[in-house]
C-alpha cells in the first residue's frame, strides 16, 4: 500500500514539474510583450463591447488610445465623460468634453395618424419588409414597427409600443448606434441630449412634397418651411421638402414647435406651457 | 372592407402541418397498438393511457407556468412521446415509474431545450434509459405474452430472447443449443415473444412504417441504412463464428430494433436533414446495436446506440450537406 | 418523362383560365408606363409633359448595355413625368400619358397576316430587337437583345424555349402557345438565326397536352425545332433546371446558361420578338392572366402595357367580396401588391386573386428539423440552415452555406410544415451576403 503511493506521488509529481518547466519555457519563448497601459485603459472602459465608439469592442479602442497616444475624436458612449477622463488622467492625455447624446426615433406614424393600408405578413424584421414594400401606413420613409432597433439594442433602452407601434427610447441609452445601423430606413439619429434632457426635433424624414406626405401620415413635416421663417438661429435647415434642426445651433427656444401646421416637431421633457395644450409634450420616461 | 394582406413570395402553402405530421404518426402506430392489446391485455393499455395522459400534463404544467408560453399539448409532439415511451417499456411496469419515466422524458428531454424541435436527444429514449438506469429490476422483466390476458399481477414474466441468448453466451454455451428455449421466428414475427408493450410485433411496426413511407412523414433512408447495417454486421460476426453469435434474421425480429428504426431513429427532430448524412446515421446506429447487443453489458442495445448517435446529428449535419446544383459540373 | 433531378414541389396546379381565350382588352384612359420595367439600367424618358405621342413612339431610351427601349402603349398627351407609387407602395418614375384615340405609329404592320420569311441578317435582327424594347416576359425581364448577343469565348448549341409555365394558375403562355403557334415558331427560327444555332427545343410541361399537340403538329414546316414534354414540377421554368431537364446540363454555379452553350427564352418573347422583327411592333402589349377562385371571369387578356391592375380586375367581373390578396405573377413568385392602381409591365404575367382565406399564412411553429426543404430544394441548399443564420445576421456563414445560389423560387417556404418564414430570412440574407462581397471586391 505505501509503495503504491509513493511511486504514485514520485511518479505524478515528477510529471507535474515536468510539465512546468516545458510550460514555462514555451511560454517565455512565445512571450507577448504588450503595452501594460493597454490593460489600464480597458479597465477603466465599461466593458460593454457595443462598437459604439467605432472600434471593435472595448480592448480596442484601449489598444487604439494607447496607440495613438491621444484621444482626438475617440468618445465611448456608454462611459461618458467620466470615464474618458479617468482614462486621460491615468495617461497623462488630454480629452475634450463632449455633450452626452441619446438616441431619437425621427417618425410619429403611429397607427393612429398613418392608418394601415395593408396588412404584412411573414418575417417580423424591418430589413425584409423594408424591402417588400413601402410600409402598413403607406409612407416609404416612415417606421416599419418591426423591431430592428429593438433587437439591435445590448442595453435594454429601447422598446416597442403596443399601441402606437412605434419604438420608445428610454433614458438609459448610451447612444452606441447600434440601432441607428440596424433601422434600414435611418430613422433613428443620434443627438445632443439636451439640458435637463430636453429636445426638440423634427419627427420626420419623408421627403416626399406635403400633400402626398399628408395623405399617407398625419403628422408629417409637409415641407411648408414655417419653422425655418420662424426660428431666430438659423438652427433650421429646409432640404427636399424636409426640415432638420441642427442640434449644435439649436438653443432650445420653442419658437418651432407651435408654429408646425401637422405637429411634426416634437419637445421632450420640457414643462407645459400655459397657452398651449399640454398634450403634445411627451417624456420619454415610460 | 378590411385590408389587403401584403407578405413575400410564395402565397400558396402546402397544407401539411406539424400536427398533421404528428397525427399521421399516431396513425401508423394503431397496428402495433392492436397486436400488444391484444398479447399484453390491460396492463398495456393501462400503461399507454398512463404515459401519454402524464406526457400532455407534464408539457402543459412546464409550457404555461414555467416557459410561461404558448401551450401546444394537442400538436400532438407530446402523446407521441407518451404513446412510445410506453411501447418501449414492459407491459407490467408499475404506472407510478410510467409517470416518472414521462416526466423525464418531456422534463428533461424536450422542455429543457426549448421544446418541440430544440431537443437533441429522442425524448421517450431518454425517458426509457433513464428508467433502465433507475430501475433494472422493474425494466427487466417483462411479462409472457397471453391473448386476451386482463390479468394485472402475477403476470407469467420471462426474460427476452436476446436475454436468453446473452445470459447462454456468458455462460459458454452454443448457440444452437439455445434457440429451442426462444420462440420460433415466425412466431417472434408476429409478436409473440417477450418484451416492451410496443415492439414485440415487428410485423405491425414494418405496416406502419410503410403507411408513414406513404405518406412521407418518413424518408426510407434511415431504416433501411438501420436495419441493413444490423443484419450485414450480426451476418459477418455469424459467418465468423454461427456457434458463439446467433444469426441475423434473429436479430432482426427480437428486440426494440424494428420500433427503434422506424420510429425512434427517424423522429425528424433528432435525425440528420440531408440524404448521405441519414443513411451515415442509420448505419451507425446499426452497428453501435450490434456493438452493444454482443459486446456490450446490456442484453439490447437499441435505444443507446440511438441516443448516442443523436448526439453526433449536428456532426453529421455540417459533415454531409445536401449536393448542391452545379456544384460539380459532369456535362455529356 | 424527363424533369430535373434535384427537388422541386408540386403545388396545386388551379390553371383555372386554361379555356379562356385571349381577349383583347379595351384601351384604359390613362396609362403610367415605369421607366424601370427591366432588370439593369432604367430607361431616359424623351419625352416630355405636354408631348402627343403615337402609339408605338419612342419615350423612353435604353442607354446602357443591360436596358430597354420604353415605348408609348398608347395615344395621347404626355400628362406627367413623375414618381409615383409602383407595386410595392415606393414612388418611382414612370411617364403618365393620357388617351386620345389609339393612333398607331406608321411603320408598325397592324394586320393580323403571318409573315414567315425573315431577310434580316443576324446583327440586324438583334438591333431590330434591341430597338423594340422586347425583354424576356417570363418574369425575369432581362433585355433580350443582350441574351441573343452570345459573349466573347461562348458558343451556342441550343435555343431553349420555356413554355413550361410551372407558377400555379397562370396560362398565358399556354393560350399563347394555343392561339399564336406559328408567330411563336417563326419567332423562334428568327431568334435561331441571331444565335447561329442549329437546334431549338420547346419545353413544355405535360399538363398542357392540347398545346403539346399543336405544336407538334406545326413543326415540320420549321427545321430545328423540336417539341420536348416535360414531368409537371415546380421549378421547372427556372433556366437552370429547365436546362438541366430538357438536355441535362448543369450550369455550374454562378454561371450563366451560355457556359453550357444554352439560351433561353420564353415562349412569349419568342412571340414578341416576332412582332417586333416581323411587324415592327415595339412591345407595348402582353397577354395577361387573372384569376382567382372567386373571380367571375378568370380570363386572358391581351394587355396595353401600363395599364392599372384595378381596370383588369373590373373586366374580369369585378374584385370579389372576399379578397384578401392580390398577386402581380405568380403564386410562387410573384408580388403581392399593396396599391391595386400599379400599372401592368412588360413582366406581369398574371394578377391573382386571393381570397382571405387564402391569403393568410399559416401560424408560425418551431422548426421540426423535418428536412423537407432540404429535400426540396431545387439548388441543394438547406434553406433552415440559411434562414437560421440570415436571422443572426451571421453573413460570412450564409456565403460559405452558398446563399448566393438560391434563386427564391419559394419551394422551402410553400413546403414548410412549420410554416416557418424561410424565404424572407433568405431573402434578406441574400441582400446582406451580396453587399457584403460587393463591398469585399471593391
Amino acid at each position: 500500500m505505501n509503495e503504491i503511493t509513493l511511486i504514485s506521488v514520485i511518479s505524478l509529481g515528477s510529471l507535474g514539474a515536468i510539465a512546468a518547466v516545458v510550460l514555462y519555457m514555451v511560454a517565455q519563448k512565445f512571450k507577448v510583450i504588450e503595452d501594460p497601459r493597454i490593460d489600464v485603459v480597458s479597465d477603466l472602459l465599461p466593458g460593454a463591447n457595443c462598437g459604439g465608439c467605432g472600434y471593435a469592442g472595448c480592448r480596442a479602442l484601449a489598444e487604439e488610445i494607447v496607440k495613438k497616444e491621444s484621444m482626438d475624436g475617440m468618445n465611448c458612449p456608454p462611459g461618458g465623460n467620466e470615464a474618458m477622463k479617468e482614462i486621460a488622467s491615468a495617461l497623462g492625455l488630454e480629452t475634450t468634453e463632449q455633450d452626452p447624446t441619446i438616441a431619437v426615433v425621427r417618425c410619429s406614424g403611429s397607427k393612429e395618424h398613418a392608418p394601415p393600408k395593408v396588412q404584412y405578413e411573414g418575417a417580423m424584421t424591418c430589413a425584409f419588409s423594408h424591402s417588400l414594400f413601402a410600409g402598413e401606413g403607406g409612407c416609404p420613409h416612415g417606421c416599419l414597427g418591426c423591431g430592428d432597433c429593438v433587437e439591435s439594442c445590448d442595453f435594454d433602452a429601447i422598446y416597442m409600443d403596443e399601441t402606437t407601434g412605434l419604438p420608445i427610447v428610454k433614458d438609459n441609452c448610451v447612444s452606441c448606434g447600434a440601432c441607428v445601423t440596424a433601422c434600414p430606413r435611418n430613422i433613428i439619429e443620434i443627438r445632443k441630449r439636451g439640458k435637463k434632457d430636453r429636445r426638440i426635433f423634427v419627427s420626420c424624414i419623408n421627403q416626399e412634397k406635403g400633400g402626398i406626405a399628408r395623405k399617407n401620415c398625419k403628422v408629417a413635416c409637409i415641407g411648408c418651411g414655417k419653422c425655418v421663417k420662424e426660428c431666430k438661429f438659423d438652427a433650421i435647415v429646409f432640404e427636399n421638402n424636409l426640415a432638420y434642426i441642427d442640434y449644435n445651433k439649436c438653443t432650445l427656444c420653442r419658437k418651432c414647435p407651435p408654429v408646425c401646421p401637422t405637429n411634426a416637431i416634437h419637445e421632450l421633457n420640457f414643462p407645459p406651457k400655459k397657452n398651449r395644450p399640454a398634450a403634445k409634450t411627451e417624456t420619454t420616461n415610460a | 372592407m378590411s385590408l389587403l394582406t401584403v407578405s413575400g413570395s410564395p402565397h400558396v402553402y402546402t397544407d401539411q402541418s406539424v400536427s398533421k405530421i404528428m397525427y399521421g404518426v399516431l396513425l401508423s402506430l394503431i397496428p402495433a397498438a392492436l397486436v400488444s392489446f391484444y398479447f399484453f391485455g390491460v396492463a398495456a393499455i393501462l400503461v399507454t393511457l398512463t404515459a401519454v395522459v402524464s406526457c400532455m400534463f407534464f408539457e402543459f404544467i412546464m409550457q404555461k407556468y414555467l416557459i410561461k408560453g404558448p401551450v401546444t399539448i394537442f400538436d400532438g409532439s407530446a402523446i407521441i412521446t407518451g404513446v412510445l415511451l410506453a411501447f418501449i417499456v414492459p407491459a407490467n411496469l408499475p404506472l407510478w415509474m410510467v409517470v416518472i419515466g414521462s416526466l423525464v422524458a418531456i422534463g428533461m428531454g424536450k422542455m429543457t431545450f426549448g421544446g418541440l424541435g430544440k431537443n437533441i436527444f429522442n425524448p421517450a429514449l431518454v425517458g426509457r434509459v433513464f428508467l433502465m438506469i433507475s430501475f433494472p429490476v422493474e425494466m427487466n422483466i417483462y411479462p409472457k405474452p397471453t391473448a386476451f390476458s386482463t390479468q394485472l399481477t402475477d403476470i407469467v414474466s420471462g426474460p427476452t430472447p436476446l436475454a436468453v441468448v446473452k445470459e447462454g453466451v456468458a455462460q459458454g454455451e452454443k448457440v444452437p443449443d439455445m434457440l429451442p428455449q426462444v420462440p420460433e421466428y415466425v412466431n417472434m414475427l408476429m409478436g409473440n415473444l417477450g418484451g416492451s408493450i410496443g415492439e414485440v410485433s415487428a410485423i405491425a411496426i414494418i405496416l406502419g412504417g410503410i403507411y408513414m413511407l406513404m405518406r412521407k412523414i418518413i424518408t426510407w433512408e434511415i431504416p433501411t441504412a438501420f436495419i441493413g447495417s444490423v443484419f450485414i454486421f450480426a451476418g459477418i460476426l455469424w459467418m465468423i463464428d454461427p456457434l458463439t453469435y446467433v444469426d441475423p434474421f434473429f436479430h432482426l425480429v427480437t428486440g426494440g430494433l424494428m420500433i427503434g428504426a422506424i420510429y425512434m431513429a427517424t423522429d425528424m427532430v433528432t435525425s440528420p436533414m440531408s440524404r448521405w448524412g441519414m443513411i451515415v446515421y442509420g448505419v451507425g446506429c446499426g452497428f453501435l446495436t450490434i456493438v452493444i447487443r454482443i459486446f456490450g453489458a446490456y442484453p439490447e442495445g437499441v435505444a443507446f446506440a440511438i441516443l448516442i448517435m443523436n448526439a453526433f446529428v449536428p456532426l453529421i449535419n455540417r459533415g454531409f450537406t445536401p449536393k448542391r446544383f452545379g456544384e460539380e459540373v459532369k456535362n455529356g | 418523362m424527363k424533369t430535373f433531378k434535384l427537388g422541386g414541389v408540386h403545388p396545386p396546379e388551379n390553371k383555372i383560365s386554361k379555356q379562356a381565350a385571349i381577349q383583347e382588352l379595351p384601351v384604359p384612359e390613362t396609362v403610367s408606363i415605369p421607366i424601370s420595367q427591366h432588370l439593369g439600367v432604367p430607361a431616359n424618358p424623351v419625352v416630355k409633359k405636354g408631348d402627343t405621342v403615337k402609339t408605338g413612339q419612342l419615350i423612353a431610351k435604353g442607354e446602357a448595355f443591360i436596358s430597354a427601349n420604353i415605348h408609348a402603349s398608347v395615344s395621347g398627351t404626355v400628362q406627367k413625368v413623375d414618381n409615383v407609387p409602383d407595386t410595392s407602395g415606393y414612388r418611382r418614375k414612370a411617364i403618365i400619358i393620357k388617351t386620345e384615340g389609339d393612333q398607331w405609329e406608321e411603320g408598325i404592320d397592324q394586320s393580323k397576316d403571318l409573315i414567315k420569311e425573315c431577310g434580316l441578317s443576324a446583327e440586324e435582327i438583334v438591333k431590330k430587337i434591341n430597338e423594340k424594347g422586347i425583354v424576356g416576359m417570363g418574369g425575369a425581364t432581362f433585355p433580350s437583345h443582350v441574351k441573343l448577343m452570345v459573349p466573347q469565348g461562348g458558343k451556342a448549341e441550343y435555343l431553349i424555349i420555356n413554355g413550361v409555365e410551372c407558377e400555379p394558375y397562370l396560362t398565358s403562355d399556354h393560350r399563347l402557345m394555343l392561339e399564336k403557334a406559328e408567330e411563336i415558331l417563326t419567332g423562334i427560327r428568327i431568334q435561331m438565326k441571331a444565335l447561329h444555332v442549329e437546334k431549338a427545343i420547346i419545353g413544355i410541361e405535360n399538363n398542357k397536352p392540347d398545346a403539346i399537340a399543336h405544336i407538334r403538329k406545326l413543326l415540320p414546316d420549321y427545321p430545328g425545332v423540336s417539341v420536348q414534354p416535360l414531368e409537371v414540377k415546380y421549378p421547372q421554368g427556372a433556366e437552370k433546371q429547365l436546362i438541366k431537364a430538357l438536355i441535362n446540363r448543369e450550369v455550374p454555379s454562378g454561371k450563366l446558361p451560355i457556359e453550357v452553350g444554352c439560351v433561353v427564352h420564353n415562349v412569349g418573347t419568342a412571340y414578341a420578338v416576332y412582332e417586333a422583327v416581323q411587324k415592327n411592333k415595339p412591345l407595348i402589349e402582353r397577354v395577361v392572366t387573372i384569376t382567382g377562385k372567386s373571380l367571375k371571369q378568370p380570363s386572358n387578356f391581351l394587355t396595353r402595357i401600363g395599364t392599372p391592375v384595378s381596370t383588369l380586375i373590373e373586366a374580369a367581373g369585378g374584385m370579389p367580396e372576399d379578397t384578401g390578396k392580390v398577386v402581380n405573377g405568380g403564386p410562387m413568385m410573384g408580388k403581392a401588391l399593396s396599391n391595386l392602381e400599379s400599372p401592368v409591365t412588360k413582366g406581369t404575367s398574371g394578377v391573382l386573386l386571393f381570397s382571405k382565406q387564402e391569403s393568410h399564412r399559416k401560424v408560425v411553429h418551431n422548426c421540426i428539423r423535418c428536412s423537407r426543404c432540404t429535400g426540396i430544394c431545387p439548388m441543394g441548399l438547406e434553406p433552415y440552415l440559411l434562414a437560421l443564420l440570415a436571422d443572426h445576421h451571421r453573413y460570412e456563414d450564409c456565403e460559405d452555406n452558398h446563399i448566393m445560389d438560391c434563386m427564391e423560387c419559394g419551394s422551402c417556404l410553400y413546403i414548410c410544415p412549420s410554416g416557418r418564414p424561410l424565404l424572407d430570412h433568405i431573402r434578406n440574407g441574400k441582400a446582406e451576403t451580396g453587399k457584403m462581397i460587393r463591398s469585399r471586391s471593391q
